[in-house]
């Protein structure tokens, strides 16, 4: 990344509320894995156990332990909490987390191969300093290897858009 | 000595051409992947599983079990050259290993990882020769409720024996089992957790999980911290390898140690990664330069990457004999059994006979020419990280995509890649272990029909846990290890006081 810019190191969320959001999300879960468990019966019927009997427990569990850790991140935090991510941080995991997203969309409009250059492309570019042709290269270069490996070689198919419907296939 | 003569009769298939091609593939490719951040053992090899799809299921495994050796010795390179562990059990490696890198004994450093990664394997190779078929005999014997029990103890010394805290363990667990039975229940055929969603029908898949967790999760990691590079040169000739050849029976006793450590830790699921961890600290304590450990002594090198090996290795016994794997590598390949088309369990033992001596023939081998590999090639490995993080990262979230596409060819796995992603690096910053949520997602099918069988004999009584001295055993371990942590602390308490 562009080490010569002043980088933020202030916290951009505290550990504290991750850890209690993320527990509260286990809590969440859980009560929804009981809940549709004892949808679809958590008893027992003639036959044995019904279908949620087991998940029942499972999502049981995962409630009492998503309330623990809660519980516990709460209690621990007079004792002071960390960043959980500066605001440099986040902006480094945003740069590869939101290119990665669009571009598991892309693949679903234009094809594996065509959305996998312009992404490499654009990355490179944006954030590898690279010459124009360098990332040209590589963003042509690493589709055309992956056609050969997996259409040709290994004849598993990957999705494609309307480029590679133009060429025939 | 029966072993002996199927284990000459698995050399046989290990030997012919392709399977010898399969091999030397699968370790170039486990060494690159180890090499690379955000490429580990789990999910390279879950990448790599479609591929073989087509072949037959002894040069699969023999190609992706060589992948999994090839990615356990390019984890050594990374520590020692630039001090960036390439896998977690490698941490270790780095207390020591990068220190002497600094001091210009990097080819030192790198031959002893090397060696005594190879020992330690080694050992846990002739292990498994001998105790694995052992272990399905016995586990021939076993009914529902002692199967149970051994899922029980798996999952019960997570929590016991994990640095995490325990209901972190249990909350990533559970989220393991609950995914696990998303989706059409093959008992009674209703569907479970799918609210009406048809990408759900299917479930989850372990493989598109550990792609995210490990994959994309390691990426926004290491993203994070701002990739930089720095590292030392790699110079290995002949003279460097036989003069720490000469120094290393030195640490016989470390050796041993860090095998035992490592075998223990790989049979129940303590994986590599507390392994090495465990291996180092206690060579630390026992060894007479122990104070010096940290600044560059060899010593430090190769107890933690022979535990690591040895650990590593050993994951595949409990595998392939009972069908719990000891390790989220070792669950991959499992998932691998089942999509060829085989039952892992102590069955393979009897049925599959070419297929589990091929595997363990090729372990031998495979560890023998991965050893020489790395040895004469690692100058090259240590060049791919000069390559710009800029330009691996976007190549590897590709390669990502493509093994999470590949395995149902569906695009909602790639999209659940991406939650996966986030999951693994949130989980990861807050010490959630993500090695039961997958092993919990592999097993959940088996776990939960044991438990119904068991559930189905005793008509809904626990009782039928503790009616057979050997489930009533297993169980009683269980949950010892379940409340490891709490009993070691109330044994402590009155010495210290």
């Amino acid at each position: 990344m562009s080490a010569g810019e002043q980088e933020d190191h202030r916290p951009a969320v505290r550990v504290v509320s991750v850890e209690v959001v993320v527990a509260l999300l286990f809590v969440g879960l859980g009560v929804l894995v009981m809940a549709d468990s004892l949808r679809v019966g958590a008893g027992w019927a003639d036959d044995g156990p019904q279908a949620g009997y087991f998940p029942f427990y499972v999502g049981a569990l995962m409630t009492v332990a998503g309330a623990a850790n809660a519980f516990l991140a709460v209690r621990r935090r007079w004792l002071g909490s960390g960043p959980f991510v500066s605001r440099a941080g986040l902006g480094h995991v945003l740069h590869v987390l939101v290119p990665t997203a669009i571009f598991a969309a892309l693949i679903g409009f234009v094809g594996l191969y065509v959305a996998a250059a312009i992404f490499i492309g654009w990355f490179m570019v944006r954030h590898g300093r690279f010459r124009w042709y360098g990332a040209l290269a590589v963003a042509l270069g690493v589709p055309l290897v992956l056609f050969l490996v997996f259409e040709r070689w290994f004849l598993v198919p990957l999705p494609k858009g309307p480029l590679e419907a133009m060429l025939g296939y | 000595m029966d072993e002996l003569g199927n284990l000459f009769h698995g050399f046989a298939v290990a030997l012919t051409l392709p399977n010898l091609g399969f091999m030397l593939v699968g370790i170039l490719l486990g060494v690159l992947i180890g090499v690379l951040p955000g490429l580990g053992g789990a999910n390279g090899v879950a990448i790599l599983l479609p591929l073989t799809f087509s072949m037959s299921p002894t040069s699969a495994i023999i190609m992706l079990s060589c992948i999994y050796w090839g990615a356990l010795f390019g984890g050594a390179i990374t520590s020692i050259l630039f001090n960036i562990p390439g896998e977690p059990w490698s941490v270790a490696t780095t207390f020591d290993g990068y220190p002497l890198a600094q001091k210009g004994r990097a080819g030192e450093a790198l031959t002893a990882a090397f060696t005594s990664s190879f020992v330690g394997a080694f050992f846990a190779v002739l292990m498994i020769t001998f105790l694995a078929p052992l272990v399905a005999k016995f586990a021939l014997k076993f009914g529902p409720a002692e199967f149970f029990g051994v899922q029980f103890l798996t999952f019960a010394s997570f929590i016991g024996m994990t640095k995490s805290p325990g209901f972190k363990t249990l909350a990533a667990m559970m989220l393991g089992f609950a995914l696990a039975s998303v989706g059409l229940d093959s008992v009674t055929g209703q569907l479970r957790m799918t609210f009406g969603s048809t990408s759900l029908l299917k479930g989850f898949d372990f493989l598109t999980a550990v792609i995210g967790l490990f994959g994309l999760g390691e990426i926004l990691l290491t993203m994070e911290e701002g990739m930089s590079f720095k590292g030392g040169k790699a110079r290995i000739n002949a003279r460097v390898v036989l003069d720490t050849w000469r120094q290393l029976p030195r640490y016989w006793a470390t050796s041993i140690r860090s095998t035992l450590i490592g075998c223990w830790m790989g049979i129940t699921p303590g994986g590599a990664t507390p392994a090495s961890f465990m291996s180092y600290g206690i060579a630390k304590r026992s060894s007479k330069s122990g104070n010096k450990f940290g600044t560059g002594e060899i010593e430090g090198v190769v107890a933690p990457e022979t535990a690591a090996h040895a650990a590593g290795t050993s994951a595949l016994l409990p595998m392939l004999t009972l069908g719990i794997p000891g390790s989220p590598t070792a669950a991959v390949l499992l998932g691998g059994l089942l999509i060829w088309g085989l039952q892992p369990g102590p069955l393979l033992f009897v049925e599959q006979k070419e297929f589990v001596w091929g595997l363990i023939a090729s372990m031998y081998l495979g560890n023998v020419v991965g050893l020489a590999i790395v040895l004469t090639t690692v100058p090259w490995w240590a060049a791919i990280l000069r390559i710009p993080f800029s330009m691996i990262a976007p190549v590897i979230v590709v390669v990502c995509a493509v093994g999470a596409f590949t395995v149902h060819n569906s695009m909602f796995d790639v999209g659940m890649m991406v939650v996966f992603g986030v999951v693994g690096y949130v989980f990861k910053k807050l010490d959630y272990p993500l090695a039961p949520l997958v092993l919990a997602l592999v097993l959940g099918d088996m776990a939960e029909s044991s438990f119904r069988q068991a559930m189905l004999l005793s008509q809904g009584s626990l009782a039928i846990f503790w009616s057979s001295p050997l489930a009533a055993t297993l169980m009683s371990i269980g949950l010892l290890m379940l409340f490891w942590q709490h009993l070691s602390r109330l044994w402590a308490r009155p010495r210290t006081s």
